[in-house]
């Protein structure tokens, strides 16, 4: 199990147990986390399952896959430089512990 | 006022979605979701794309069990609805405890389609892949050494086609048409696909319907026989729309909806494959077989029945299709009669006598989030916009 943490943007927590080697959003959207939304079932089509990955974190989720960019730029919220879309995000025993923040809006 | 007990057929991803949106929106009356397939409701474009590669059914659920309880749904998996009572406000159902009648104030029919099933002789030795329980039987075929026919060079067939190929079986594909995706795509596009299943060593067959289906394989219009050991029939859908028939709704391609998305029963709402609705760029009548349309028709009905307004649907329509390394992207709708601009490798404009109405890419997620803005814009855009996004 990797732990994971969301962050809502009105500062609400949740943390849930993931499954190693399912996604950042897979694991939201099994474990009910309000937030992410993961439309296209992560074939990197709708940009709805944008997260903020926390500063601490940055370095050991990499950087964003190829097209991620492109996709970002549809997404309805602000896009810094620590937006990704979740699903591209896959959880490894590296990231026991990750922290990622929500955006107000994904759609 | 709000309705008191909101009643959603269909367990799709529109169907699902309905609810997600209701309780999001503050909808706090009571809720039922009823779907005919068991399980959890799943998602369907993984089917032909990364299930059959992966066979991961617990990854296409989604949204848990926990979900239903904590949000109030009550969920009815296995479980048909057989008519509807207008008159009463009921809906008749077949589930596995029996039958029974459940009241409704509000009805959402999101009952999707079934695959077409054209005058072939034979079609019973023919698989379908519109299911999970379909997904699963075909993944156990392609575990071994394999000659395949794919009737139908749509997107399901050859999503199906890509993925049986490159698992290294020898892939034909047959269709009526003189080219591919002919009813959703350009000619350059299908062009474009051909070549890439052609380079592939896929073996197609264009404008050859197929006429009947046997143990062994198929036989063309032409007279030939194509020899396979399991055939697949991707020749489309037909929406579901004889529950709505029957109770009296006005059905056309479809249930037939108004820019608001209610039947003509404004106590019925329909959502997703089944319903035709006025395209809210011209106002012609269109269906549309996508996830973007059954999610966007069900967060509009959501808003609707737990705020109320008199809005008007107008989302724009996005699809995709994942075959082999080629990533096909199309913002907005192209209906027939649409001519066509090749703009640069790879992308390709849709234009009728107002302007741009879609814009194709193959493998460039940049110029499709920008044409999605163009496109939603409150201006009609023209070939000049495009050229200069894609410059």
């Amino acid at each position: 199990m990797v732990q994971v943490t969301y962050v809502a943007h009105d500062g609400a927590e949740t943390t849930i147990d993931a499954t190693e080697g399912d996604s950042v959003m897979q694991a939201a959207v099994a474990n009910d986390v309000d937030g992410i939304v993961g439309e296209c079932g992560g074939a990197m089509m709708c940009a709805t399952c944008h997260c903020y990955v926390d500063e601490a974190w940055a370095e050991r989720t990499g950087p964003r896959d190829e097209g991620e960019d492109d996709m970002l730029e549809g997404a309805a919220s602000e896009i810094t430089e620590r937006s990704r879309l979740s699903c591209q995000i896959k959880l490894t025993a590296e990231l026991d512990g990750l922290v990622v923040h929500l955006p107000e809006e994904q759609l | 006022m709000s309705p008191q007990h909101i009643v959603v057929v269909g367990a799709g991803q529109g169907g699902l979605q309905a609810t997600i949106s209701l309780r999001h929106a503050g909808y706090a009356g009571r809720l039922t979701l009823i779907g005919a397939e068991p399980g959890l409701p799943y998602q369907r474009p993984p089917l032909s794309k990364a299930y059959l590669k992966e066979g991961r059914a617990e990854a296409l659920m989604l949204r848990p069990q926990s979900f239903f309880e904590s949000k109030d749904i009550a969920y009815l998996p296995q479980t048909t609805v057989e008519g509807i009572d207008r008159g009463a406000g009921e809906i008749a159902f077949h589930g596995p405890d029996g039958k029974g009648r459940l009241p409704y104030d509000h009805l959402v029919l999101a009952t999707g389609t079934r695959n077409l099933r054209p005058p072939i002789e034979g079609l019973e030795h023919a698989c379908d892949l519109r299911t999970l329980a379909d997904a699963e039987t075909l993944r156990t075929r392609l575990g071994t050494p394999r000659r395949i026919a794919v009737i139908g060079g749509g997107f399901i067939g050859l999503e199906f086609a890509a993925v049986a190929r490159g698992l290294g079986h020898e892939v034909a594909v047959i269709e009526a048409a003189p080219r591919l995706m002919a009813r959703c795509v350009s000619a350059r596009m299908s062009e474009h696909f051909a070549d890439l299943h052609r380079g592939m060593g896929t073996a197609l067959h264009l404008g050859t319907p197929a006429v009947a289906v046997d143990a062994g394989g198929v036989t063309l219009g032409d007279g030939s026989h194509l020899a396979a050991d399991f055939t697949l029939l991707a020749a489309g859908v037909v929406p579901n729309a004889e529950l709505a028939a029957e109770a009296g709704l006005e059905v056309e391609n479809g249930v037939r909806l108004c820019g608001r998305l209610l039947t003509s029963d404004p106590q019925i709402s329909a959502l997703g494959d089944c319903a035709s609705f006025p395209d809210p760029r011209d106002g012609q009548r269109i269906r549309l077989e996508s996830v973007q349309a059954a999610t966007d028709h069900a967060r509009f009905i959501a808003a609707r029945l737990s705020k109320g307004g008199e809005d008007h649907y107008a989302a724009l329509p996005w699809f995709w299709s994942d075959q082999a390394d080629s990533k096909l992207q199309i913002a907005g709708f192209a209906g027939p009669g649409t001519s066509e601009v090749v703009i640069c490798d790879g992308v390709v404009a849709r234009l009728d006598d107002r302007g741009l109405v879609a814009v194709e890419t193959v493998n460039n997620a940049g110029i499709h989030m920008k044409s999605r803005r163009l496109l939603s814009g409150g201006t009609p855009a023209g070939l000049d916009d495009l050229v200069q996004i894609a410059a």
